[in-house]
């Protein structure tokens, strides 16, 4: 009993990766390459397009640039505002 | 506002206006192709940043040493502009990165190093928001730790190995490519003066501020 469950697990495990290739052998089919194979030009789908990482590195600055002007500025203004009403309150 | 600033600000106004045409009409590099056109701001904000780390630096030995007090209206100043350069530098970075080197960081000497610059004047900011009387000193001591960092930035691409161009790329840029990278560089260099004087300028009238109502309480 024993060793026909052995052998049936066996049988089960050994199953899914030889039927492929003993399917495989009969249609003539050819095999699968065993490694990684090289490519000389990736495809263009493939390839990091590179406007929108432009894009991106310019946009933010050019936002970072104007965001922190503005918000020196309003700074800046709501101080002087202050300081103004301040000493025109004191004179 | 001075008549300085007024001619320094129409002439960085001018300049950024006109550097995307000369971008623009930069060539293409051999093996980067379009994406290394992001060195034209890149460089000129990593430049920027290591600058603004100096003068806080220089500010916070004239406040601890020489007991200039109005010297911490400039290192508050350069310490955020250090932030928003640093900001720029470590993002523009890793998005020319992904392209040409594959990833979008490695933990190299001279990014790691940058990334801890940026993270003092980050402390830095903070503690000046919330570390409440006798910050200023403590900032200093932060600021003249970053200002020691400067130094080790700029070489490390030459001792380590990097996938970072070394600092020799840029004296032997072909004309083509070196006349829209100085016009960036001037041009991030006035900016920089301006947001200084600006920023510094604030504080002065916070300062200015404070005696009034402090003068208004006595009375």
């Amino acid at each position: 009993m024993r060793m026909r469950l052995a052998v049936l697990l066996v049988v089960l495990l050994i199953a899914p990766i030889a039927l492929p290739s003993v399917a495989l052998a009969k249609e003539g089919q050819s095999q699968p390459p065993p490694d990684f194979v090289p490519v000389e030009n990736a495809p263009a789908g493939e390839q990091i397009p590179a406007m929108p990482l432009l894009g991106l590195a310019y946009g933010f600055i050019w936002v970072g640039m104007f965001g922190y002007v503005w918000s020196i500025a309003r700074r800046l203004q709501k101080v002087e505002a202050e300081l103004t009403e301040l000493e025109s309150r004191k004179s | 506002m001075t008549r300085s600033m007024t001619v320094m600000m129409g002439l960085a106004a001018g300049m950024f206006a006109v550097a995307p045409f000369m971008i623009d009409a930069a060539p293409y590099e051999a093996t980067m192709g379009l994406v290394y056109k992001i060195y034209f701001f890149h460089m000129p904000s990593a430049w920027m940043f290591l600058t603004a780390a100096v003068t806080a630096g220089v500010a916070s030995f004239r406040l601890l040493f020489l007991k200039r007090p109005r010297a911490d209206h400039w290192v508050i100043a350069a310490a955020e502009l250090a932030v928003l350069f640093g900001a720029f530098t470590l993002v523009t970075g890793p998005l020319w990165a992904r392209k040409a080197w594959g990833v979008w960081w490695v933990w190299d000497a001279r990014l790691t190093s940058s990334l801890m610059l940026f993270l003092i004047f980050v402390a830095y900011s903070l503690l000046r928001k919330y570390g409440g009387p006798g910050s200023d000193k403590l900032g200093a001591g932060l600021a003249l730790f970053g200002m020691a960092n400067v130094p080790f930035i700029y070489v490390s691409v030459n001792y380590w190995r990097t996938f970072h161009p070394p600092t020799s790329v840029v004296p032997t840029l072909p004309v083509e490519m070196g006349i829209p990278l100085w016009f960036c560089v001037v041009a991030f260099t006035l900016l920089f003066v301006i947001l200084l004087r600006l920023r510094a300028r604030l504080e002065h009238q916070r300062e200015r501020l404070e005696a009034l109502y402090l003068a208004e309480d006595d009375i």
